[in-house]
């Protein structure tokens, strides 16, 4: 099945709150070898001005990618997943992820390509706390391979 | 505010970041498997990667961008002064059972704005003569 062409602009409800918890930055930093202690111990954070531990800087994926999964599932999208692979990511932060924040994510498709063979699909995932304050802009390019 | 950060005055143009020497084992990529929710099977089943024509289990390209970073959280000071952050993968890094891989890291300040305290980094990430990581980019604010 072909990826929808017709997918570009698209935007998508809002999703549920992401909890962020340090448990998990601390694994994330740990699973990254990001061993500022800025990520794992409190009173350090406060005494650099942050609420609370922050995520080290693409913690921010685990949530983008859970934004992600709405065109990667939604049928009409024609996207096989196990022919993605990566291409590119970015992110921008408005301000650190900080234990405590409550993240919703708003996804949009910024474009859709067809590129000899293959699809690539742009999508941007809008992060901000459930009080609508803006956290990070995440990027994401993925291409997916043709087929044989 | 002093807390270890780099200020705009300690920084210039043309500087080279202290290097990093990243070590990626199947432990690694098991661990980020977890860390991450990315559960993908080529990142950690042989069998299955190599079934769907890849060479080997291979490193999830976030688990390279989230390790290179540290570079230039460690050079600056402090992780959340990165305030932007990306990146093309250009090559997958191969990951063997016995060997695991090394990614090397590099990375040079290209610009720097004194007005904004903002300084560009761009970061170089080899495995082996692979280039894994491509226009690789940071922006930090500085002190």
């Amino acid at each position: 099945m072909a990826v929808n062409t017709g997918f570009t602009g698209r935007t998508y409800p809002p999703t549920a709150p992401y909890s962020v918890g340090r448990a998990k930055i601390r694994e994330f930093a740990e699973a990254v070898g990001a061993d500022d202690r800025v990520h794992t111990d409190q009173a350090l954070a406060r005494s650099r001005g942050y609420r609370d531990v922050i995520a080290s800087p693409t913690f921010a994926i685990l949530i983008a990618q859970q934004c992600d999964r709405q065109l990667i599932e939604d049928p009409e999208a024609g996207i096989d997943f196990s022919r993605v692979v990566h291409g590119e990511q970015r992110f921008v932060h408005h301000r650190p992820i900080t234990a405590g924040d409550e993240i919703v994510g708003v996804l949009t498709v910024d474009s859709v390509k067809q590129v000899g063979g293959h699809a690539m699909v742009t999508t941007r995932s809008e992060l901000s706390t459930d009080k609508g304050e803006p956290v990070c802009t995440a990027t994401s390019t993925i291409v997916i391979r043709g087929g044989e | 505010m002093s807390h270890g950060v780099l200020s705009t005055s300690d920084v210039a143009v043309g500087e080279e970041l202290p290097s990093l020497t990243i070590h990626i084992s199947r432990d690694s990529l098991v661990r980020y498997t977890g860390a991450s929710l990315d559960r993908n099977r080529i990142h950690w089943d042989e069998r299955f990667a190599t079934s769907v024509g890849l060479p080997d289990v291979i490193a999830h390209g976030m688990f390279t961008m989230g390790s290179a970073i540290n570079v230039v959280s460690d050079w600056v000071g402090d992780a959340g002064r990165v305030v932007e952050y990306g990146t093309r993968f250009t090559k997958p890094v191969v990951v063997p059972y016995e060997s695991g891989a090394d990614v090397e890291v590099t990375g040079v300040v290209t610009a720097l704005d004194a007005e904004t305290r903002r300084a560009t980094v761009e970061l170089r990430a080899m495995c082996g003569t692979d280039k894994v990581l491509g226009r690789a980019t940071a922006v930090v604010v500085l002190d």
